[in-house]
C-alpha cells in the first residue's frame, strides 16, 4: 500500500507549505521592525548600528499627534454609532419579519464590496451639496457606513449560536419582553458586542482611502498623516510608527482571542 | 404583548445610515452627469459628455488593468490562502491554532498604510529582499520590484489575504469530517478525499473569498499608489487624481459610477458562473 509512506510525507509537504505561508505574512512585520530600530536615515540589511531614536521623533511628530487625535475621537464616535445601530439590526435581523428586509440588509452589507474610493467622493460630494463643513461629522457618518457590515455579522453569529430556550423561559417566568433583552439577551450577547465593537474600532482607526476624501488637512486621521507623511520623507520614522501599529494590533487581538474566542465570532470554529 | 416587540427602535438606527450611504452613491451618479468647470469646485449642468469619455482607450487600459490585477490577485490569495485556512481548521493543537489565527488575522487590522509602507521597505532597491540577495551574491545589482505589476500584486495578496482565510475556514470547518472518513474508508487516500470530497464542499466558501478578494483590490488606492509609483495605475489612482490634482470631480464621479457596476456586473457575473458549482457544494 502506497499510503503507507504518502502520509507522513504530505504533513511534511503540508507543513512546510502552511510555515512559508505563515513566513510570508509576517515578513513585512519583521522587516519593517529591524528598519526601525536602523540608526540611519537609509535602510540597510542587517543595520549597522542600531537606535530607539526614530520613535522619539515619530512620537514628537505634531501631524502624528493631531492625526491620533482626530482618529481617537473620529473612532470613538463612529465605532460606538456602528455598534449600537449595526446591533439592534442584526437582533431585528434575527427575530423579525419586516418589510424590505433583505433590501435593507444588502444595502447594509454592500460597502464590503463598493469601493472605498467611491464611499469617500459620494460623502464628500454630499456634504459639499449639503454645504456641510468638512467637520468630523461628515468622517463619522462615513466610517460608520463602512464598518457596520462586520458589526452586524459579528451580533448575527453570536445569535445564531445563542439557545433561545434561555429567553423563552425566561418569558415564560413573567420578564416583560425589555427585561428579557436586557438581563438575559444582552449579556449572552457580550463576546459578539465587543469584538463587533473592536473589529469596527480598529478599521475605522486605520481607515484610509475613504477618510483621504473626507478629511481636510485639520481633520486629517493618523492613516492620512502617515500617506502624507511617506510621500514626502524616506525617514525611518514610519517604521518605527508602523512597529507601534503592529505590536498594539497583535496584543489587542491575541487579547480578544484569549478572552472572546475569535474563532467563534469569525465563524471559522464550529461547535459540534 | 406585541409580537414585534421594539421593532422601530432596532431598525431606525441602520435605516438611516441606510439612507445616507444611499444618499452618497446618489450624489456621485448625480455627479458623474453633470459637467466639468475648469477651476471650480461647483459642477455645471447635465451632460452624458463624461459616460463618452469613459470610452477612451486611455481610460479604458486603466479599467482592463484593473481588472487583470484584481483577477490575479484574487487568485494567488485563493492559492496562498487554502492551505493557511485548512491549516487552521484542522490544527489540533490549542495554542498553534489560535496562532495561526491571530496571525492570519492581524494585517487585516493595519490599515493599508502601514502594509504598503512595510513592503515598500521590504520591496525597495536598497530593500530588504534585494539586500539580502547582493549579500548572498546571487545578483549584482537590485532586482527592479518596486514600480511593477509584480510588486503590486504581492503586497496586495497580502491585504486581502485575513479576508480569503476567514471564508474559507468559515466554509471548511462546517464541512462535517464524516464525509472524509467516509471517502478514506472507502480505500480512497488523503489526495483523493480532498480532491473529490473536501474541495467541492467547499465551493461556497472559494467563491464567497474570490468574489471578496476581487472587490477588496479593486477598492486599494494606497498600495498601487505607493508602489506602483504611476507606472502601475489603477482606477482608484485615476479618481484621486482627477478628483484632487485637477478637481474635475464629475469625471472623477463617473469614473467611480463605471468602477462600482463594472464590479457589481463581474461579482454577479463569478455568481452565475458558480452557481453549478455550487450545488455540488450543497448538502
Amino acid at each position: 500500500m502506497h499510503r503507507s509512506w504518502s502520509r507522513p510525507i504530505l504533513r511534511f509537504v503540508g507543513r512546510l507549505v502552511v510555515t512559508a505561508i505563515l513566513a510570508f505574512i509576517l515578513l513585512p512585520a519583521l522587516v519593517v521592525t529591524l528598519a526601525a530600530f536602523n540608526d540611519r536615515a537609509i535602510l540597510s540589511f542587517p543595520p549597522a548600528s542600531w537606535s530607539w531614536r526614530w520613535f522619539a521623533k515619530a512620537l514628537a511628530y505634531q501631524d502624528f499627534q493631531d492625526g491620533f487625535r482626530n482618529g481617537v475621537i473620529v473612532t470613538a464616535c463612529a465605532s460606538s454609532i456602528a455598534l449600537v445601530a449595526g446591533g439592534a439590526f442584526a437582533i431585528a435581523l434575527d427575530r423579525y419579519e419586516f418589510r424590505l428586509k433583505r433590501t435593507l440588509e444588502m444595502v447594509l452589507l454592500s460597502p464590503l464590496v463598493v469601493p472605498h474610493f467611491t464611499v469617500g467622493l459620494g460623502f464628500l460630494i454630499l456634504a459639499s451639496q449639503l454645504g456641510l463643513a468638512r467637520g468630523y461629522g461628515v468622517i463619522v457618518v462615513c466610517h460608520v457606513v463602512l464598518v457596520l457590515p462586520f458589526v452586524l455579522r459579528s451580533v448575527y453569529i453570536s445569535l445564531r449560536n445563542l439557545d433561545p430556550r434561555l429567553e423563552l423561559a425566561a418569558a415564560s417566568l413573567g420578564a416583560p419582553p425589555g427585561h428579557v433583552l436586557v438581563t438575559v439577551t444582552l449579556p449572552l450577547l457580550i463576546p459578539g458586542l465587543v469584538s463587533g465593537w473592536l473589529f469596527a474600532a480598529i478599521l475605522s482607526f486605520n481607515e484610509f482611502t475613504a477618510s483621504l476624501f473626507v478629511t481636510a488637512q485639520r481633520t486629517q486621521t493618523l492613516p492620512v498623516a502617515l500617506y502624507n507623511y511617506v510621500r514626502e520623507y524616506a525617514d525611518p520614522s514610519m517604521a518605527a510608527i508602523s512597529v507601534i501599529y503592529i505590536v498594539i494590533t497583535a496584543v489587542l487581538l491575541t487579547c480578544a482571542n484569549a478572552w472572546l474566542g475569535l474563532g467563534k465570532v469569525l465563524n471559522v470554529e464550529h461547535q459540534r | 404583548m406585541p409580537s414585534r416587540p421594539y421593532l422601530r427602535l432596532f431598525v431606525f438606527p441602520a435605516l438611516l445610515c441606510a439612507i445616507l450611504f444611499g444618499a452618497a452613491l446618489a450624489a456621485v451618479l448625480q455627479y458623474s452627469l453633470r459637467t466639468y468647470i475648469p477651476g471650480s469646485l461647483e459642477a455645471g449642468g447635465f451632460t452624458l459628455d463624461n459616460l463618452a469619455a469613459l470610452a477612451k482607450p486611455l481610460y479604458a487600459r486603466v479599467f482592463l488593468e484593473t481588472v487583470w490585477i484584481c483577477f490575479v490577485t484574487a487568485l494567488c490569495t485563493l492559492i496562498v490562502g487554502y492551505p493557511l485556512a485548512y491549516a487552521l481548521v484542522h490544527a489540533r493543537n490549542a495554542v498553534l491554532k489560535s496562532a495561526i489565527l491571530v496571525i492570519a488575522i492581524t494585517p487585516l487590522f493595519l490599515g493599508e498604510v502601514v502594509r504598503t509602507y512595510s513592503w515598500i521597505v521590504v520591496l525597495g532597491n536598497n530593500g530588504f529582499i534585494n539586500s539580502m540577495l547582493l549579500k548572498a551574491g546571487l545578483i549584482n545589482e537590485p532586482v527592479q520590484l518596486m514600480f511593477t505589476k509584480i510588486g503590486v500584486v504581492t503586497a496586495l495578496v497580502h491585504v486581502t489575504l485575513p479576508v480569503m482565510v476567514i471564508m474559507l475556514a468559515a466554509a471548511l470547518s462546517h464541512i462535517d469530517r464524516d464525509y472524509e472518513r467516509a471517502a478514506a474508508s472507502l480505500g480512497a487516500g488523503p489526495v483523493r478525499a480532498f480532491v473529490t470530497v473536501t474541495l467541492p464542499l467547499s465551493l461556497p466558501g472559494i467563491i464567497a473569498g474570490v468574489t471578496t478578494a476581487f472587490a477588496w483590490t479593486f477598492s486599494a488606492f494606497a498600495t498601487p499608489q505607493l508602489i506602483g509609483g504611476g507606472r502601475v495605475n489603477m482606477v482608484a489612482n485615476l479618481v484621486y487624481q482627477l478628483g484632487f490634482a485637477s478637481f474635475n470631480f464629475p469625471f472623477a464621479a463617473s469614473l467611480s459610477v463605471a468602477g462600482l457596476v463594472l464590479t457589481l456586473a463581474l461579482l454577479a457575473l463569478m455568481r452565475v458562473a458558480a452557481a453549478p458549482l455550487e450545488k455540488i457544494g450543497t448538502h
